[in-house]
C-alpha cells in the first residue's frame, strides 16, 4: 500500500486518531508522518506521541495477548484492550491493575519506570516524613532520660537522615 | 476604533512582550496534570461524576482565595469559548461541548485551570519571556494548596497517576514559545530543531500538533515526564533554550548586511501596511519579518510588542469579537488587513 499523503512511497506508518469518538486511520511513509508531525524528527523518541502510543498497544494478538486483552479494572470496568485503544486509563485503579503491561509502556515512553518528582505533602510526603521525626525526636528523649546514649545517638542520625530527605522533597 | 483599544488592553498578560530575553522568547508555560483518586477519569466519567469532580475542585480553589474567575464552560456562547483558546486559556478539546468542564482564570490571565479536561485538572502558568522557573513556582505553590483539600491519585512507583501514559509521573509540561526568524532565513531552523529534538524535546508549530512552523514561531517542550525530578525538566528545556537564543542571535548578527532579507523584510512591511485582504497564514510570516526587522534596527516606527499582540487579535475569535458580529471568511481577511494597518499605526 502506497502512503496516503505523497502516493509515492509505501505507506509504513499506521496511525489511528480517535477525536469525539470517532476513529481515523492513516497510513503514512515514514517522511509525510515526520512532516505532517505525526513523527518525531529522526533520532528522537518514536514512542512519545499519543497517536504512536495507539501503535505500540495494540500488537498481533497471540494467545498470552488475548489473556491480557481481556483484563479489566474492578474499579472504572476499563479493559486492557480499551485501554490499548484509547491510549487513556479509566481510573487510578487501572495503573494497579494493568501495571505488568504498562511498565515496559513506560519504559518505552520515558525511558524511566521509577517516579523522581515531587510528592504530594499530605499523602505519603514530607508531612509523613515530619510526623515520623517528631515520633523520633520523644523517643531519643527518652532514650536520653535513661541514660541510654548509644541508642539515642542511633535515633539523632535517622533523624539527620529523615530531615536530609525532606528538605530534598521540598526542593521537589 | 474603541472596541479595538479594549481588545488590546484585554490582553492576556503573558504576551505583553516584557521578560528576559523577550526579542525571542514570546512566553514560557507549565502545566500540571492531576487527578482525584476516588473519582473515574473524565474520559469515562459519566455526567455525575463530572460534576462532582467539578464541585470538589471548585471548593477547594474558592477556599484558597486566589482570585480565580469560574467558569463554566457551558455558559459561554461558542465564540466565547473560541477566544479562551485563542488566549492559549484552554485547550480545543475543553472548548467543545461537554459537562462538568470548568476553567479557573486569574484577571491577568497567567493561571488557568481547566477541570475535566483530560485529567480532572489542568493547571497551567503563563509568563512573558523566558520564565519557565518562575512559572513553575506559581504553579507549585497552586499544586500545594489543592493537595491540602483534595486526595490526588499518586503512586510512590509512578508519581501522579495522569489519563494518558505520556503524562505520567510529574505530570509536568514545560514549554517556551520562541521566535526565529533569522534561523529560518539561514535554512538553519529544520538543523537546529532535529538535534533538539534528540535530547527528549518535542517542537511544534504555533497553532498545533504540525512541526510546520508559521511565522517562524515554534513551540518547544519536554516529552519525558516520568523518572526525573520538575528541576531537572525544567533546566534541561532551560539550557537548549539558552543555546538556542544564542544560534538565533548569531543568524542575526550574520543577516545584518543582506540586503535581500532587509528588502523581504520591507516588502513584508508594505504588504502589511497596504494588503486589502490578508489570511492568518500570510499575516503571521509578515509580521513575524517585521518583528525581526524591529530588532535589527531596520524598522523603526512599529512598537515590537506587535507580534505577540497580532498573533492573537487576528485569529478569527478575535476578529469577530472586536467586530461585534459573526464573519465569514472573506470578510474576516479584509477586517484582519484593516486590524493590522490600525495596529501598525499606533
Ligand atoms: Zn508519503
Ligand atoms: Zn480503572
Amino acid at each position: 500500500m502506497n502512503c496516503q499523503r505523497c502516493n509515492i512511497r509505501k505507506a509504513t506508518v499506521h496511525l489511528t486518531k480517535i477525536v469525539n469518538n470517532e476513529k481515523t486511520e492513516a497510513y503514512l511513509c515514514e517522511e509525510c508522518a515526520r512532516e505532517t508531525g505525526q513523527l518525531p524528527f529522526s533520532g528522537g523518541n518514536p514512542f512519545a506521541f499519543q497517536n504512536l502510543l495507539q501503535g505500540i498497544l495494540s500488537p498481533e494478538l497471540d494467545s498470552f495477548e488475548q489473556y491480557q486483552q481481556k483484563l479489566e479494572c474492578d474499579k472504572c470496568g476499563l479493559s486492557y484492550r480499551d485501554f490499548t485503544q484509547k491510549g487513556l486509563f479509566g481510573c487510578a485503579n487501572c495503573y494497579d491493575t494493568f501495571s505488568e503491561q504498562i511498565e515496559p509502556i513506560f519504559k518505552r515512553v520515558h525511558g524511566n519506570t521509577l517516579h523522581n518528582g515531587k510528592v504530594p505533602g499530605r499523602r505519603g510526603g514530607t508531612l509523613r516524613i515530619k510526623r515520623e521525626i517528631e515520633e523520633l525526636r520523644e523517643e531519643m528523649q527518652r532514650a536520653v532520660f535513661c541514660e541510654d546514649f548509644e541508642k539515642a545517638a542511633e535515633i539523632r542520625d535517622k533523624i539527620k537522615e529523615l530531615e536530609e530527605k525532606e528538605k530534598k522533597q521540598k526542593q521537589g | 476604533m474603541g472596541e479595538e483599544n479594549k481588545a488590546y488592553s484585554s490582553l492576556s498578560h503573558w504576551i505583553s512582550g516584557d521578560g528576559p530575553d523577550s526579542e525571542i522568547v514570546m512566553s514560557s508555560r507549565i502545566r500540571l496534570a492531576r487527578n482525584l483518586k476516588d473519582f473515574v477519569y473524565p474520559n469515562i466519567a459519566d455526567t455525575e461524576s463530572r460534576k462532582k469532580v467539578s464541585e470538589a475542585v471548585k471548593d477547594a480553589l474558592t477556599s484558597e482565595d486566589l482570585c480565580l474567575h469560574y467558569i463554566q464552560m457551558s455558559d459561554l456562547p461558542e465564540l466565547e469559548r473560541e477566544l479562551l483558546v485563542e488566549k492559549h486559556l484552554v485547550s480545543p478539546i475543553h472548548a467543545e461541548n461537554g459537562t462538568g468542564k470548568d476553567v479557573f482564570i486569574d484577571d491577568k490571565e497567567s493561571i488557568s485551570i481547566m477541570v475535566n479536561e483530560e485529567d480532572h485538572i489542568r493547571l497551567q502558568v503563563l509568563k512573558p519571556g523566558m520564565q519557565l522557573n518562575k512559572a513553575w513556582e506559581i504553579a507549585s505553590e497552586i499544586d500545594d494548596r489543592l493537595e491540602q483539600k483534595l486526595d490526588f491519585a499518586f503512586s510512590e512507583r509512578w508519581g501522579y497517576l495522569t489519563a494518558c501514559p505520556t503524562n505520567v509521573g510529574t505530570g509536568l509540561r514545560a514549554s517556551v514559545m520562541v521566535h526565529l526568524p533569522a534561523l529560518n532565513f539561514t535554512n538553519n531552523a529544520a538543523k537546529l530543531l532535529s538535534a533538539v529534538s534528540r535530547l527528549g524535546l518535542a517542537i511544534r508549530g504555533l497553532y498545533g500538533e504540525g512541526s510546520e512552523s508559521i511565522g517562524n514561531i515554534y513551540q518547544i517542550s519536554n516529552q519525558v515526564t516520568l523518572g526525573h525530578t520538575e528541576m531537572d525538566i525544567i533546566e534541561n528545556l532551560n539550557s537548549v533554550t539558552s543555546e538556542i537564543i544564542n544560534q538565533e542571535k548569531k543568524a542575526r548578527e550574520g543577516l545584518m548586511n543582506d540586503i535581500k532579507v532587509k528588502d523581504r523584510i520591507r516588502r513584508s512591511y508594505g504588504v502589511l501596511r497596504y494588503a486589502y485582504q490578508i489570511s492568518s497564514e500570510e499575516a503571521m510570516n509578515l509580521i513575524s519579518h517585521v518583528r525581526l526587522g524591529i530588532d535589527m534596527g531596520i524598522i523603526n516606527d512599529v512598537d515590537p510588542r506587535v507580534l505577540g499582540e497580532l498573533m492573537i487579535l487576528i485569529r478569527p475569535a478575535h476578529i469577530q469579537k472586536i467586530h461585534g458580529r459573526e464573519l465569514d471568511i472573506v470578510e474576516r481577511d479584509i477586517k484582519r488587513a484593516e486590524l493590522i494597518q490600525n495596529r501598525l499605526s499606533i
